[in-house]
């Protein structure tokens, strides 16, 4: 069953949730993301699940650790500074290896910044925001269909590895309406023999990141990076626009890919080999699926609403093999069309027109 | 006819030694929730939420499933947790430190909304695992590790009374401070403990049993003295009673 509707990215996230199995939503007020709390708070008590407008987002997050530790599809979302508040939590929840989704709707930083959209929670999202050696598969939806489609596998994968999923979008994709198909789906269920039921014919469960005895923690983190080397191995995934024959790759991931691949399209009508390279999982960072372009491409330009965050990552993945350029704006400012394409032509050593 | 009381070894107390240090309350709190929870036969639905602080191993004592808790954070998790499975019987288990001052926020709202589970609260006027500093619960003139001339209430603050602040709240069905400094009072805190869990298995609402309790290494009083120290020195600043009970009021 499938069915064409209009709505805000915000609204295509929660109506994703719910499809996808969310049990528990958990959220505080923080705008661009408001849309989304308040489509939990109508349509999860519908649905008879539990919806709860904590006191901060501190609480919010501690909540989605209680309830993903009882074994509930748990779920909570806020933009940049309230994502910052959260780390503390995300860092309990993945060394507990609890499945849960955290939505960041990115704005305008540092600080309280300002309510525009913005890519500068890249390092947080990727890098571990939180203490200690942890990572979070970090989904990146480019349009409101993948905002729906995405946070409601997100917790099939959250539940499939005993892993935190974040779906990193930005203002302009929260507040933006597009048709979207909202398709039924059934949630994949894996039993979770680890849960918080109460003791019944088993020995205790218990939910916990704190291994005081000597060596046991650095074993949970070595079962930590093993797991981390399964999700790479398998989740690795990104969208690939005329990348067979390009020799300049725009890299770029969110609303900036949605920009690219217009600069892209522009440049091919004018005879040019640009390609677009969208990594859809930021963590795992598609790597392989850009060098396996290396031995072709003459360029790479990283576009992003940053100062320049996940191009560190590009350098990484391409080691020096062909330069990589960068082009950003910040603080609520979207690269142009325009802007792209003059930088995309000077690289290529062409006379912007 | 009387009785004479047997008193068994509760089957939820695991057979592992406390590390708590001699004397400390920490252990009297414990076996008497593992006696409560055989009494109520919940052992195989009850989940309980560890604090950060000397506690957070509860785990090892009491043969249920629990959660740890980010520091002050257990009013939150236990919330996820309840709101997550009514089914479950629900507490969560924070010293003074834990509760009344990184966690201030996330008890006071979930005393506000009525979570329906049961808070054992431990006050023992200092921070133990971290070496003994001021809590907000420190007396004026107590020395500790961050007041090496005593707490000066002119600079930092006065003991919080955290009964008394619940009490404002109006969700809130029971709560009463107690103290395990003799026999009489530890079957005093018993019951109350006993009666917080009744009334989160009837859906009362949110019950806060706050129990003043000993820190001999940080008090640097033998375990004997500690004892007097609680009546005498505590109990004045901290009045053991019934600040609400909404069973005995309907």
């Amino acid at each position: 069953m499938s069915e064409r509707v209009l709505m805000n990215g915000n609204e295509a996230v929660g109506e994703g949730a719910i499809r996808g199995g969310c049990d528990c939503y958990f959220g505080y007020p923080i705008t661009p993301q408001n849309e989304l709390t308040a489509y939990m708070a109508v349509h999860m008590p519908r649905h008879e699940r539990v919806f709860v407008q904590a006191e901060s987002e501190v609480a919010a997050i501690n909540m989605v650790y209680g309830a993903a530790g009882a074994g509930a599809r748990a779920m909570t979302s806020s933009s940049s500074p309230g994502v910052s508040l959260k780390q503390e939590g995300m860092s309990y929840i993945a060394g507990a290896g609890l499945p849960m989704v955290i939505v960041n709707v990115q704005r305008g930083g540092p600080g309280l910044g300002n309510i525009d959209p913005a890519q500068g929670d890249y390092f947080q999202a990727v890098k571990g925001g939180g203490h200690g050696d942890y990572r979070l598969l970090v989904l990146a939806p480019a349009s409101v269909q993948e905002m729906h489609d995405f946070t409601a596998e997100a917790f099939d994968l959250a539940d499939r590895y005993r892993n935190p999923v974040m779906i990193l979008a930005d203002g302009r994709l929260g507040q933006m309406m597009e048709p979207l198909t909202l398709r039924t789906r059934e949630p994949e269920r894996v039993e979770k023999t680890w849960a918080l039921t109460g003791k019944r014919g088993r020995a205790q469960n218990i939910v916990r990141s704190y291994f005081s005895v000597e060596g046991v923690l650095e074993k949970n983190n070595l079962a930590l990076q093993e797991k981390y080397r399964r999700i790479a191995e398998a989740e690795t995934r990104a969208d690939c626009y005329r990348m067979d024959d390009a020799e300049l790759a725009l890299v770029a991931y969110g609303t900036c890919a949605r920009l690219a691949k217009a600069v892209a399209r522009a440049c091919r009508a004018d005879g040019l080999r640009v390609g677009v390279l969208r990594p859809v999982t930021l963590w795992p960072w598609p790597t392989e699926i850009l060098r396996s372009h290396l031995d072709r491409l003459k360029q790479v330009l990283v576009v992003e609403m940053s100062a320049g965050q996940m191009v560190e990552d590009v350098r990484l993945a391409v080691e020096g093999a062909v330069p990589v350029h960068f082009h950003g704006r910040m603080g609520g400012g979207v690269p142009s069309v325009t802007g792209i394409r003059a930088k995309a032509d000077e690289i290529m050593g062409r006379i912007s027109r | 006819m009387s009785e004479t009381p047997v008193y068994t070894r509760p089957e939820t107390l695991t057979d592992r030694p406390m590390a708590y240090c001699p004397g400390c309350g920490h252990g009297i709190a414990q076996t008497l929730l593992a006696g409560i929870i055989d009494e109520l036969k919940i052992r195989e639905r009850i989940v309980g939420v560890a604090p950060v602080g000397c506690a957070v191993e509860t785990y090892n004592y009491l043969d249920i499933d629990m959660s740890e808790a980010a520091h002050g954070r257990a009013p939150a998790v236990a919330t996820g947790i309840k709101r997550a499975r009514p089914d479950l019987v629900v507490f969560g288990y924070q010293g003074d430190g834990d509760l009344a001052s990184i966690g201030l926020a996330e008890i006071m709202h979930a005393a506000n909304r009525g979570e329906n589970y049961t808070t054992i609260f431990i006050n023992n006027t200092i921070y133990g695992m971290t070496g003994g500093q001021m809590a907000p619960t420190t007396l004026p003139r107590q020395k500790t590790q961050t007041t090496p001339l005593g707490r000066d209430p002119e600079t930092t603050g006065h003991p919080m009374r955290m009964c008394e602040i619940m009490a404002t709240l109006d969700s809130p069905c029971l709560i009463a401070r107690t103290a395990t400094d003799s026999v009489a009072n530890i079957r005093k805190t018993r019951a109350l403990m006993l009666k917080a869990f009744r009334y989160q298995m009837e859906g009362r609402g949110f019950s806060f049993i706050e129990i003043l309790s000993a820190c001999p290494t940080y008090w640097r009083l033998s375990p004997k003295d500690s004892m007097d120290y609680i009546g005498q020195t505590l109990v004045p600043v901290f009045p053991c009673r019934i600040f609400r009970d909404r069973g005995a009021e309907s």
